[in-house]
């Protein structure tokens, strides 16, 4: 049991055993190669690596809107109709959609794989973008219907009387109202859609279209020998820093959301 | 997530504003649900019930990467008891044992010092929960780099202790010590806010009760604490559990997943992409499956009856 100032001190200590790691790779990113070079050859290094960073940026970030909208339209629709409509195959489609917690995705990488090779979606950000969606379906139902349900429906009756049709008044009105919730679920699968490494690298075949991870997994793995660390750190701070500014903005939502998420009820 | 399981779906019978429309919009309202859930029914059917039965169809067929597949009936299933997936299983199971224990301690650790606000401690929090921002592929290859150079604060450490280099990834064992060390910084402020909302809704009245009754502090924790934190732990448990058996990024990239460190989703994604076998892989993701499924309804049946 630590006390008082003690506990200051520990928590202090601690922060700073946090902080260390990503500190050191900030820093080894900004150190030459040699003395005298300057701090930013690392990241000139990484930006000519491969098809450039640049492409791989914009891959990631395609795969991420992606898995983004699909979530958040999907899910919002479906939480609606899961809240305040009861239509045949409600439960089954609850449920269903839960088990995909149950089963872990690596364990069906494999006919996904094929699947997505008849699809025509094969070595596609679209496909791979989808797929992520999906893993994101259980959150995002669970966190839109509960939104849902929380909204007094009075609030859409009064919309209905005021000559709303069910759909506009979905639209007008009770989107303001699960906003938080919509925001919530956006962070959370943009995070795990830009950190994803198995599937886009089981899914992703040509170099043009590798993502971040894949394209930094790459590059330790040296395919010219020698690896280059310093460049290895640049995309360690490159492909992390977009998600730690959006984890601080945002924190609030993200906290609230996976503790409502994990523990509710 | 797990209680959602048991949660009844709300029966929306809302009462329409006019009984004359009632009818209308009552049929108005379902057609709309249809067409509303339609885009995630085909989603998770395309996406995850074809690839589900896919899996199973395909464990019991000869299904090379190129070429054309035919049934075999059990033969797959063999792969099960090849010497170096009965080695992935127990390093897997090895693995996840002390990831569970350390990191449990750990956030469990965390979540006392920090629960209370106090002046900083808002700082704190976020900065344990920090590391959890970063991507587990990205953490990896950020340790991948503090491991092995020589120029890397830990090896600076060392080398200012005049202890000389370790090998932190050398052998099967201090790879896993070392990725355990990594996991517990990326995944120890996740867990540790778990713990804390479960500490935070324990009732203060009753370590006020408990202090009145002249427990110490010690006491306290054994007596009140755990008990009712019960469910958090094992809500916790159950995704570190699960979380750790379906390991692959970390070993993957920091040991390129080496024979005395692959996992079994390793070994899963060896027998399709390099082995080029998919019906042994889909047998041992099936085998997989069957376990973690069995496993998950254990722990389900342990909270619920913990819980109430």
């Amino acid at each position: 049991m630590i006390r008082g100032a003690g506990r200051h001190v520990t928590s202090a200590a601690l922060a700073v055993l946090f902080l260390l790691p990503l500190l050191w790779t900030l820093h080894s990113s900004l150190t030459g190669r040699q003395a005298g070079d300057s701090g930013t050859g690392n990241y000139r290094r990484l930006a000519d690596y491969g098809s450039g960073l640049g492409t791989y940026l914009l891959n990631t970030t395609v795969v991420a809107l992606v898995a983004v909208g699909v979530t958040v339209v999907t899910t919002t629709l479906g939480g609606y109709a899961m809240a305040r409509v009861a239509f045949p195959g409600r439960n089954l489609l609850f449920l269903v959609t839960l088990a995909i917690l149950m089963v872990p995705y690596t364990t069906i990488l494999v006919p996904l794989y094929l699947l997505l090779g008849w699809l025509g979606l094969q070595n596609s950000l679209l496909g791979l973008g989808l797929v992520l969606a999906v893993l994101q379906l259980p959150f995002g139902l669970f966190m839109m219907r509960n939104s849902f349900e929380a909204l007094p429906i009075e609030l859409e009756e009064a919309a209905l009387i005021d000559g709303c049709s069910v759909g506009g008044a979905l639209w007008r009105v009770l989107l303001r109202g699960v906003l938080p919730g919509i925001v919530t679920i956006a962070l959370f699968s943009f995070l795990a859609a830009w950190n994803e490494f198995v599937a886009p690298l089981i899914f992703l075949t040509d170099g043009e279209k590798f993502t971040l991870p894949v394209a930094l997994f790459n590059l330790q793995s040296g395919s010219l020998g020698s690896v280059d660390f310093g460049a290895l750190q640049a995309g360690v701070v490159v492909s992390a820093l977009p998600c730690v500014a959006v984890f601080l903005v945002l924190q609030r939502y993200y906290v609230r959301g996976f503790t409502s998420g994990a523990l509710k009820g | 997530m797990v209680s959602v399981v048991s949660s009844r779906v709300a029966a929306p019978d809302t009462p329409a504003p006019d009984p004359r429309r009632r009818g209308s919009i009552a049929r108005g309202r379902r057609r709309l649900g249809i067409a509303y859930a339609t885009p995630m029914a085909v989603l998770v059917a395309v996406f995850f019930v074809v690839p589900l039965g896919l899996m199973l169809w395909m464990s019991v067929n000869h299904w090379p990467l190129v070429g054309a597949s035919a049934p075999n009936g059990v033969e797959n299933f063999a792969a099960l008891s090849d010497p170096l997936f009965l080695r992935a299983v127990g390093f897997t199971l090895k693995y996840t044992a002390v990831t569970t224990v350390v990191l449990g301690l750990v956030a469990f650790g965390l979540a006392l010092l920090v629960q209370h606000d106090r002046p900083g401690s808002g700082f704190v929090r976020t900065v344990f929960f920090l590391p959890s921002a970063v991507g587990l592929a990205s953490t990896s290859l950020l340790f991948y780099g503090l491991f092995t150079t020589d120029s890397s604060a830990l090896n600076q450490v060392l080398g200012f202790l005049g202890l000389g280099r370790v090998d932190w990834l050398g052998s099967g064992g201090s790879a896993l010590g070392s990725t355990v060390a990594m996991i517990t910084w990326r995944f120890a402020g996740f867990y540790m806010l778990i713990l804390m909302t479960g500490l935070q809704s324990i009732d203060p009245e009753l370590y006020e009760a408990a202090r009145i009754d002249g427990a110490n502090r010690r006491q306290i924790l054994w007596r009140v604490t755990l008990p009712l934190l019960r469910p958090t732990l094992a809500l916790a448990m159950v995704l570190s559990l699960t979380g750790s058996l379906l390991a692959f990024d970390q070993f993957f990239i920091l040991t390129g997943g080496r024979h005395d460190t692959a996992t079994v989703v390793i070994d899963i994604y060896r027998e399709a992409f390099l082995s080029q076998d998919l019906g042994r892989a889909a047998a041992v993701s099936v085998a997989t499956l069957a376990v973690l499924i069995v496993l998950n309804f254990a722990q389900l049946r342990l909270i619920r009856r913990e819980g109430r």
